[in-house]
């Protein structure tokens, strides 16, 4: 200390009597509301608030309690993988498998268990070995080419979607999995993945929990874990974040390995839940992920989203799905709303942007 | 400290069949600034990676400290207290100040799986650490890409004098700046210097470079026309070498002809070439 003292005194350097160029009037200190307002998922809450109240108005059975149970049931089915996908958005790739991935864990899992005659637990495991797998392959692929995720996770969309239906006709002969219900361990994993609970006389289902407790898990990675630091950075700065030490190829592969956890949760759902397997199902849902995702407010270019979002997203989702029924319209406009709401929220966030961006 | 804290023996890399840079010889002692001068083209972005560990050299020697070194990763190179602050400034726009400063190093509490940021204390230890330098008046909550550019440089700066850095490096950190913030950062090297930090200044503008540095290596097409302290060579000196000498002398000899001198021929632009 004495030393920079005296070196500062030997060459004049007074640095810290030297900040006028640094205080700029003409920058005004923002007020504390519009910094509210503009958080990412700020319009994903007004988007499900408007959607919730539109829904109310026209589809009276939408304002049932049991309604809303089965809303944030459809909601968590989407949310989960959504949040997932929306770290990965966050960290500035994509997964386009991540709707097969579902499927490929929920067939792999029955079809080890059946095939091996053992406990259903050891075909859980298995899986989602293979699902963290898929995920680390996509994701070494990505960060070792550098070849952007968008094709790469075609390619394994397209490998996976093909490895479904050809692998289960090879090995069960049809297009579905033979049921395992009354396979050792059938109960106790449905008891995890796919069971009720009552509250208040209202039939809750287990996967909305999972979906609010990996909520509050993202949430904490990203605000509150250095590895949610490290998601933001690289990200929104990838030659930045490595130039500064962040170990940009592990938290890419690692994000991708969450998409392919997130994946094998919702597909060992569906598979207690119903018992066998479709190999076709599951193409398309990936983009249901990315469009929650991004209604969360997540940059499709990284950098800068939520998992409350992700949430909202997903809930707005559901939200659409279940309302179109209650209010007895023909559920083939489900997807004009979906790319009507995902326009639309698009179309907001960018004005909100471009808002900030003038008053910034 | 007794040696030089870096020494480059004969440093040389290719890309491909292009020789970027080739024998290359550098030393850096504690409380020094090196300036590394060049066109573009020049070899200093090059050499900097080099240092920096973003490329690893295929020629030469590095030392850090009187230990041979092979950095690999940029890792490698912070690890051994070599911080780059880059002409692009390695930030992630959209995040606050304060996580810019720790990103890579965030400061933890708690333990096993409820480790977590220290976020009061990251804020704290940043502000207090841009004031320690000067800088106020800064939102470390704000993005960092609302700041200008100056007040960038100085927050990298004073991030790598907060970690302890040995060997600074500056990747034209005054490129891009007006005169007077230019002036600021260059305050700011030397603070970083006076506190016993060895300063590697890579710059294409020789008057920043004399009125800071204490030697000199001039880089042209990816060789070293020689490294002078600064006893030995003149701001004109520096300039004509850097220039190439010829064609400064080209233009030296029609600015004399209608009666300027070399000091003031940052105007040369105007009359063509």
């Amino acid at each position: 200390m004495m030393k920079y003292r005296d070196h500062a005194r030997a060459t004049e350097v007074r640095p810290a009597r030297e900040p006028p160029e640094f205080v700029d009037s003409r920058v005004a200190s923002r007020p504390p509301l519009s910094r509210r307002v503009a958080t990412p998922e700020a319009g994903a809450l007004a988007g499900a608030v408007l959607v919730y109240l539109f829904f109310f108005a026209v589809a009276p059975p939408f304002r049932d309690l049991a309604s809303l149970s089965t809303i944030l049931y459809v909601s968590s089915i989407y949310g989960i993988p959504a949040l997932a996908v929306a770290l990965l958005m966050i960290g500035g790739e994509f997964d386009l498998s991540s709707g097969v991935a579902v499927v490929s864990s929920a067939l792999l899992a029955s079809m080890l268990s059946y095939e091996l005659t053992a406990n259903v637990w050891v075909g859980v495991g298995l899986s989602l070995a293979a699902a963290l797998g898929i995920g680390a392959l996509n994701g070494y692929l990505v960060v070792r080419t550098g070849i952007p995720s968008f094709l790469v996770t075609l390619g394994t969309f397209f490998m996976l979607g093909g490895l479904n239906l050809a692998g289960t006709r090879l090995i069960t002969g049809s297009v579905a999995t033979p049921s395992i219900s009354d396979m050792d361990g059938f109960a106790s994993a449905r008891a995890v993945f796919a069971s009720s609970f009552e509250v208040g006389g209202v039939s809750v289902r287990v996967t909305v929990l999972w979906w609010l407790l990996f909520a509050a898990l993202a949430t904490w990675a990203l605000r509150r874990a250095a590895f949610g630091n490290w998601i933001f950075a690289v990200g929104g700065a990838p030659l930045s974040a490595r130039a500064v030490g962040v170990p940009v190829r592990r938290v890419k592969i690692g994000l991708f390995m969450t998409v392919g956890f997130a994946a094998w949760f919702v597909g060992m759902h569906q598979l207690f839940a119903f018992d066998t397997v479709q190999s076709g199902e599951g193409v398309g849902k990936e983009f249901y992920y990315i469009i929650a995702a991004v209604v969360g407010g997540c940059l499709l270019t990284g950098g800068q989203g939520s998992a409350v979002g992700a949430v909202l997203g997903a809930l707005i989702f559901g939200m659409t799905t279940q309302g179109i029924v209650y209010a007895g319209w023909n559920p083939d406009w489900f997807k004009f709303f979906v790319g009507a709401l995902l326009l639309g929220v698009i179309l907001l966030n960018a004005g909100v942007r471009r808002w900030q961006a003038a008053r910034a | 400290m007794s040696g030089p804290l870096l020494r480059l023996t004969g440093v040389g890399k290719s890309y491909g069949a292009v020789s970027a840079l080739a024998a290359v010889d550098l030393e850096l002692s504690a409380g020094e600034i090196a300036c590394v001068l060049g066109d573009n083209g020049a070899g200093k972005s090059t050499l900097i990676k080099i240092i920096a560990g973003v490329h690893e050299n295929d020629l030469g020697e590095v030392e850090v400290a009187g230990e041979a070194v092979r950095l690999r990763s940029p890792r490698d190179a912070i690890d051994r207290g070599i911080a780059t602050v880059y002409q692009d400034l390695a930030i992630a726009p959209l995040m606050p100040v304060w996580a810019n400063f720790f990103l890579g190093r965030e400061l933890l509490k708690g333990r096993g799986p409820l480790r977590r940021m220290d976020i009061t204390r990251m804020r704290q230890v940043c502000h207090e650490e841009l004031a320690a330098m000067g800088i106020e008046g800064v939102d470390v909550e704000r993005p960092i890409g609302g700041l200008s550019g100056g007040q960038r440089q100085c927050v990298a700066i004073a991030r790598a004098v907060h970690f302890g850095a040995r060997i600074l490096i500056l990747d034209e950190p005054t490129a891009a700046l007006g005169v007077k913030q230019a002036g600021v950062v260059l305050r700011y090297v030397l603070a970083a210097r006076a506190r016993g930090l060895g300063v590697v200044f890579i710059t294409h503008n020789p008057h920043h470079a004399h009125a800071v540095g204490d030697r000199f290596l001039l880089l042209q097409r990816g060789r070293s026309l020689g490294c002078f302290a600064k006893a030995e060579i003149s701001l004109e000196d520096l300039t004509r070498r850097m220039a190439g000498g010829v064609e400064l002398d080209q233009i030296t000899h029609e600015l004399g002809a209608r009666g300027v001198g070399p000091a003031q021929s940052a105007g040369v632009d105007a009359h063509g070439s």
